[in-house]
């Protein structure tokens, strides 16, 4: 039970071969098993899961049942709950209690999901190891040696290792992809502006989109079904009707385009990760699909793009933790000045700082034109290349990391090593675009492999049916971590 | 470009953030290395592009000025670090 997709469980509790409540003890009983060694939940409550679940089975026996009714789901630590207490893996937030729930817990909450936990991340979702939580790190399930990838690094690591059946979380510059590519699972970043931001505290709010993370594409579509839709409380929530992204799944490969742009397998992909993404392409062409290049020549300048725009957005939200009306306040000040200067000094990790610091100087008098605005003229640069590929193929393909998980602290020295490995994430959200990762084999170490598969705008239902029709084939996204077995 | 320690300082006042001689050196290092990475725009021929500020050319929607939100200010106050009588307080700034 604890390996089922959602699809089968949704079967089995319908069936009532398993109640809610059965369920969801389950995972509580793997979390409170796995939990210290892999670090992926900060904040678990068994009474108040327990009390959702009992809801959802009362619900059932009424026949009440939403879609996703009974099933627990992990959240993202960045999403507010009024439940748990909600960090964004920061000491800042440390104790924070929201009043309200975000827009996505709310509609997880309609359709009857019970909340199983709040997942550790990266402080503030800037990282892309989980290695600046203020919680500790996580750690990936396939090595404990190894980083699980970031920001939503918890979520990835509580969906690999069985923890949680599926997850949610936020992907800025490859949050999603990048840790469901070095754990082994599967990660969608929707169309910016699918899923309401309410309540998702902010990082980067023009690139900032939540998504979901579990073990198929099937899966995938019954979370964004639950997940995506307009919400009046995000002022760039699309207003657009309500779509299945389930319909397309049984997508013919026959005919398809596939684009292949040349900038995503040179040099700096390691050759176990390109070989993963060879055969799974060909297996596409094997199919009847059809192969041909893409130019996205901007692509290397995407990182330098991401790390102009996102500081800059990141340093103006999050100058509201000013220790005034939620959050951490120093005990130790002279003025007001100095009371905000030492609580952000003590709130705030190094990461964080940094890029508040970024943020600060390319927006601030005399840089902004040589920055700031140049990054955003660069932006629509990168958008262009994306619009005239997509008139020729039907998605883009590529590897979704140029590496395998890598051990803790191997970057945390040089913060640029650190962001040149989101490389093939960061151009979609800079262009608004959907991703997704599932996992496309291992390399000589055992490691997991993402695929990352590239559509246009609100093309998700297209490329879960991509996905699906690839995992109907494969059992790469069924294996099970060597240091979680069953 | 790279940043001395006195703008690192000026930059940490202007974001509010303290920061002692020691990280100051650690700052300037890391800050450096990251604007070594953003500096490589400048090269970019942008002539004639418009800046791309949103993923999606959308219109910001409006929506009537009525009060729609009930009061929860003690609810929003348990929340704060200090708070008296319904305020939120902070260290005195005029004497």
């Amino acid at each position: 039970m604890i390996d089922s997709t959602l699809v089968e469980l949704q079967a089995a509790l319908a069936a009532k071969r398993v109640s809610s409540v059965e369920l969801t003890r389950l995972h509580l009983e793997r979390i409170g098993r796995l939990n210290g060694r892999l670090n992926a939940f900060v904040t678990v409550d068994e009474e108040t899961s327990l009390a959702q679940a009992l809801r959802a089975d009362e619900q059932r026996a009424r026949g009440e049942a939403g879609p996703l009714a009974g099933i627990p789901i992990a959240h993202k630590d960045i999403f507010c709950t009024r439940e748990l207490r909600t960090t964004c893996g920061s000491r800042m937030l440390e104790h924070y209690a929201s009043p309200y729930d975000a827009h996505v817990i709310e509609q997880f909450g309609r359709a009857g999901a019970v909340l199983l936990g709040k997942t550790n991340m990266d402080e503030f979702a800037m990282g892309s190891s989980n290695e600046t939580s203020y919680f500790g790190p996580v750690r990936n399930p396939w090595d404990r040696r190894l980083v699980p990838g970031g920001s939503s690094g918890g979520s990835a690591a509580a969906v690999a290792s069985r923890m949680a059946p599926a997850a949610t979380g936020t992907d800025t510059g490859g949050s999603i992809r990048q840790p469901a590519a070095l754990t082994g699972v599967c990660g969608l970043k929707p169309t910016y502006g699918l899923v309401s931001r309410y309540g998702m505290i902010a990082f980067a709010s023009s690139l900032d989109q939540g998504g979901p993370l579990a073990r198929s594409a099937a899966d995938l579509a019954l979370l964004m079904n639950v997940m995506a839709g307009h919400d009046r409380r995000d002022s760039t929530s699309i207003e657009r009707p309500r779509e299945n992204y389930a319909r397309a799944l049984n997508l013919p490969i026959k005919g398809l385009r596939l684009g292949l742009p040349a900038e995503y397998f040179g040099a700096g992909v390691e050759p176990g990760v390109l070989k993963c993404v060879r055969e799974a392409i060909a297996w596409f062409e094997s199919q009847g699909a059809r192969t041909l290049p893409v130019e996205l020549p901007n692509t290397g300048l995407a990182v330098p793009v991401y790390y102009v725009i996102a500081p800059a957005e990141a340093s103006s939200n999050l100058s509201r933790f000013d220790g005034v009306r939620y959050g951490h306040r120093a005990k130790d000040y002279a003025d007001l000045t100095d009371m905000y200067c030492r609580t952000r000094a003590e709130g705030f990790g190094a990461e964080v700082k940094r890029r508040i610091l970024i943020g600060t100087y390319v927006l601030s008098h005399g840089y902004y034109d040589a920055y700031y605005l140049k990054a955003q003229k660069v932006r629509r640069l990168i958008a262009k290349d994306f619009a005239e590929a997509f008139q020729r193929c039907d998605v883009i393909m590529g590897p979704t990391s140029p590496t395998t998980a890598f051990p803790l602290e191997a970057k945390t020295e040089d913060p640029v090593q650190m962001y040149l490995n989101d490389i093939f994430t960061i151009p979609a959200p800079l262009a608004g675009l959907p991703g997704l990762s599932i996992p496309c084999g291992f390399d000589a170490k055992g490691l997991p492999v993402g695929l990352q598969v590239m559509g246009n705008y609100f093309a998700e239902a297209k490329m879960l049916g991509v996905a699906h029709q690839y995992q109907r084939a494969t059992d790469w996204h069924r294996r099970v971590p060597t240091e979680t077995p069953l | 470009m790279s940043l001395s320690d006195d703008q690192i300082r000026r930059l940490a006042r202007l974001a509010r953030i303290a920061i002692g001689e020691e990280e100051s050196a650690t700052f300037r290092d890391r800050l450096n290395r990251v604007l070594g990475l953003i500096d490589q725009l400048q090269a970019v021929d942008t002539t004639g592009i418009e800046p791309m500020s949103h993923a999606l050319d959308v219109v910001q929607p409006l929506r009537p000025d009525a009060v729609t939100e009930s009061d929860q200010r003690a609810r929003f106050q348990a929340d704060a670090p200090a708070v008296e009588d319904g305020l939120y307080l902070v260290p005195k700034v005029i004497e």
